[in-house]
């Protein structure tokens, strides 16, 4: 599947929701915002949000410290 | 013709120099500042200028204080910023700077939330003193902006910031500011801000601890109303502390980002 990344066009094997996307690249979920073709998502979204070819995310990870 | 003198619309006659109205207006001043900058030439005034004079040392009646502190700033930046609410997300390194460059710009409101107290580790980047130990981080910071700028508005929440809270306690701002410290708090108010606020911006930051190179930490946009701000790596961890400076550099770029954004300016 096809997706768009941070501004970039990634090429996927199928990937079936947000929460196992995060997964597959690593990213803890709960520190992360991810803009999904212009929708913020709950963390609690995550899991029930389906990945399709063409979407268009954005994902932030946040590290510690203020 | 029409000038302001000490923000006060005042006719003056065409051709009437500086050095003219400060002898007839306030003889004893000793600092003229010409729309928003320090005049030392004696020129002639032009109508709408903005002139402020002031005398060194002395403490002006309350009526006109706000107008001197405000000589300084870029004319029109008063009026704009004047009637703005901006929210802060935690009252530590990052929320006491921002608050603090935001009082002193003269943002009308303030809304400022923190559940933590002040504590001697706190001192050495936030902007708090040894006799607020102990005090609720809010109510000190608010205590610390009615000393810079009594002018501003200050609304406190002596509490946890939740997913359940956050819409009702910002749901009114102009623009939103998250300084907290944890990376999964910084998530949670990102998702909850920006999924129940629509449409206001966020300014958010992320890696600004230890003491590496200053010119790391930059402004960028990274979702269509999320600013974030930081080197975007290096996290707070044993052996890589927080510490002033830095902090201090992230939290003016986070409230420079606010400015611009009140103003109409893209911040990144």
């Amino acid at each position: 599947m096809q997706i768009t990344l941070n501004g970039k066009s990634r090429s996927l094997d199928p990937i079936p929701t947000v929460a196992a996307l995060l997964d597959s690249l690593n990213l803890d979920a709960s520190r992360v915002a991810v803009e999904h073709n212009r929708v913020v998502l709950l963390m609690g979204d995550f899991a029930a949000t389906p990945l399709r070819d063409g979407d268009v995310l954005e994902i932030v990870q946040f590290v510690g410290g203020g | 013709m029409q000038i302001d003198i000490n923000e006060r619309p005042t006719e003056i006659a065409a051709g009437t120099t500086l050095a003219q109205l400060r002898n007839a207006f306030k003889p004893e001043a000793d600092l003229c500042i010409r729309n928003g900058f320090p005049e030392n030439e004696d020129i002639v005034l032009s109508p709408g200028d903005r002139v402020v004079f002031i005398r060194r040392g002395e403490i002006p009646a309350a009526e006109e204080l706000e107008a001197l502190m405000a000589a300084r700033h870029t004319p029109g930046v008063h009026e704009r910023i004047k009637s703005a609410t901006v929210g802060i997300a935690g009252c530590g390194g990052l929320g006491s700077a921002i608050a603090v460059a935001l009082a002193r710009t003269g943002v009308g409101h303030l809304i400022l939330a923190d559940f933590d107290v002040v504590e001697p580790s706190n001192l050495n980047r936030q902007q708090y003193f040894v006799d607020q130990i102990g005090l609720p981080k809010a109510l000190a910071l608010r205590d610390n902006l009615a000393r810079i700028n009594p002018y501003v508005q200050v609304t406190v929440h002596n509490e946890r910031l939740t997913p359940e809270n956050i819409p009702e306690r910002f749901g009114t701002v102009d623009v939103m500011v998250e300084a907290f410290d944890g990376a999964d708090q910084k998530a949670m108010l990102a998702q909850v801000f920006l999924s129940k606020v629509p449409g206001k911006p966020l300014v958010m930051g992320s890696g600004m601890a230890g003491f590496g190179p200053s010119n790391t930490i930059v402004t960028r946009r990274a979702a269509a109303n999320l600013y974030l701000i930081g080197d975007g790596e290096t996290a707070a961890r044993p052996g890589e502390g927080l510490m002033a400076p830095r902090v201090g550099i992230a939290a003016h770029h986070q409230a420079n980002a606010v400015l611009r954004l009140l103003l109409g300016e893209d911040p990144a």
